[in-house]
């Protein structure tokens, strides 16, 4: 097996004492003191996350807006320049290769980030059927990202780089934009993967350790702290935001993952549509759903059952530091669920050979206080 | 990390305690608690005149990214359980060798005591393989 490759932050996580391990082909940050701790401070202050694993394309040229329009399944030619979307790349069956934000930087400049799993894989993908409609760079090696999550994120910026605060945190959600901060040349977005506020930067690699430190030193005021992956995969599952491999993958459609409001099925030359159409029509047969067990953790592969017989799996399991509970999506039949008309069935998880009782939780399991209403 | 003298160790990372009446008391090891990381739930067993076996998987510790099952040092009887443990089970990340305590146990034979580790060769046993 070939080495792990390292970020650019690679060095300093170590120096931080953090604990590393292998993630996706990396050597990556998965704790700095403990997963609670840093889990509860992106949710009470912020957070610093080294994410320069994740990986970056870009679509550039005349073409690049309608080969994005045919490559993905939200539509890139509704995106406005300084803003972002989720979307998905799907494949000819309708089934998903990987979940992706893309951004229009310019009219004619898109930048796809990519999950760093499947980042060579879809890179491939994506020069194969662009077919030269526009120009494709792997800028995977160009970028670090880090990303400041957390209700301080503001105050944060507008410590780290007060000139251009104002522009930056009034950027909306899915917003984004070029701009220097400390020094650095950064696109920045209101983006994140915590269910939190907050802004996902890309910098080049080599001034990506001078903005950590930046970002660390403006934030300590607030509370700031670096935050490894470990906090950001329970920080995402409370929010119920989904991880390829676990709740989307290539025979999952994105309408059982409860993303139908990404496909936007109003281009017939979009790869997978004549499927994506046929599943959308047809109806989900499975459906993701939330769980909650009061003591043990269901995860991934678990068993779930109703009234006794076997439904579906959990795709993500684990602790939930803000419901102090072990909670877990899982993909289940739409019908068992339903238990043929009658409202409650009872739902269980099978746990290293016990079954135990499981409450359905309606998703997301957190939801951030905004406009006053806290879930 | 720790390694209290008084105590003895298992390879598979559990302490146990000879107390002046001759019971004995165990819990999980410093390089066990930082190894897992946060733990959140504990399950310990009843109290009980039924002995467990040696090795016997006789509770669980579950952290946010692993789940582990820990195995009696010795044969013997469980008399006494931490209960306060499944409500807090930081505890035994904070103070693995004091309120991190989990079961008491009547032991059947001595013998079995002398099988298991000082501090010192458990310590070196968790140098090499951190």
């Amino acid at each position: 097996m070939s080495e792990p490759r390292r970020t650019p932050l690679h060095d300093l996580h170590v120096a931080a004492g953090a604990r590393m391990v292998e993630f996706a082909g990396w050597r990556m940050p998965v704790q700095y003191t403990s997963i609670v701790d840093e889990h509860l401070t992106v949710r009470s202050k912020a957070g610093l996350f080294d994410v320069s694993h994740m990986g970056e394309v870009l679509l550039t040229g005349p073409g690049a807006e309608s080969c994005c329009a045919r490559l993905f399944a939200n539509d890139a030619r509704r995106l406005r320049v300084g803003r972002a979307q989720y979307s998905l790349i799907c494949n000819d069956a309708g089934g998903v290769v990987d979940d992706i934000i893309v951004y229009r930087l310019e009219p004619e400049t898109f930048l796809a980030c990519v999950n760093a799993s499947n980042a060579e894989r879809d890179i491939a993908w994506i020069r194969e059927r662009a077919q030269g409609e526009c120009a494709i760079e792997d800028a995977c090696d160009r970028y670090g990202l880090l990303a400041l999550q957390g209700p301080a994120a503001v105050a944060v910026v507008e410590a780290l780089a007060p000139d251009v605060a104002a522009a930056v945190t009034s950027l909306p959600r899915f917003g984004c934009a070029r701009t220097q901060m400390a020094g650095n040349e950064v696109i920045v977005a209101r983006t994140g993967y915590t269910g939190e506020d907050g802004f996902e930067m890309f910098v080049a690699a080599d001034a990506a350790a001078a903005l950590w430190e930046a970002i660390l030193a403006a934030g300590a005021a607030h509370g700031l702290v670096p935050v490894g992956l470990g906090a950001r995969d329970t920080l995402r599952l409370e929010a119920a935001l989904p991880l390829y491999g676990h709740e989307l993958d290539a025979d999952t459609s994105p309408f059982e993952a409860g993303l139908d409001w990404v496909v936007k099925l109003d281009r017939p030359d979009m790869i997978g549509f004549a499927a994506l159409q046929a599943a959308h029509d047809g109806g989900a047969r499975r459906q993701l759903i939330g769980l909650e067990v009061s003591s043990g953790i269901a995860r991934d592969g678990c068993e779930v059952l109703a009234s006794g017989t076997s439904i579906g799996k959990v795709t993500s399991g684990s602790y939930s530091p803000c419901r102090e509970s072990g909670v877990a999506l899982a993909m289940v039949d739409r019908e068992a669920l339903m238990g043929g008309g009658e409202e409650a069935v009872e739902l269980a998880v099978e746990i290293r050979g016990k079954r135990k009782a499981a409450q359905r939780i309606e998703l997301p399991f957190y939801e951030r206080i905004r406009d006053g209403v806290s879930r | 990390m720790e390694f209290p003298d008084n105590l003895r160790y298992t390879k598979s990372h559990e302490w146990v305690r000879v107390e002046k009446d001759g019971s004995v008391v165990m819990g999980i090891t410093d390089y066990a608690q930082d190894a897992m990381g946060d733990l959140v739930f504990i399950e310990l067993p009843e109290v009980s005149d039924e002995p467990v076996a040696k090795e016997e998987a006789y509770a669980v510790v579950e952290s946010v990214k692993a789940v582990q099952d820990v195995y009696a040092p010795l044969t013997g009887r469980v008399t006494e359980i931490n209960d306060e443990l499944p409500n807090t089970p930081e505890v035994v990340n904070q103070d693995p060798y004091g309120d991190g305590w989990m079961v008491r146990m009547e032991i059947e034979a001595e013998a079995e005591l002398e099988e298991l580790m000082e501090a010192a060769e458990y310590e070196e046993m968790v140098s090499d393989i951190s």
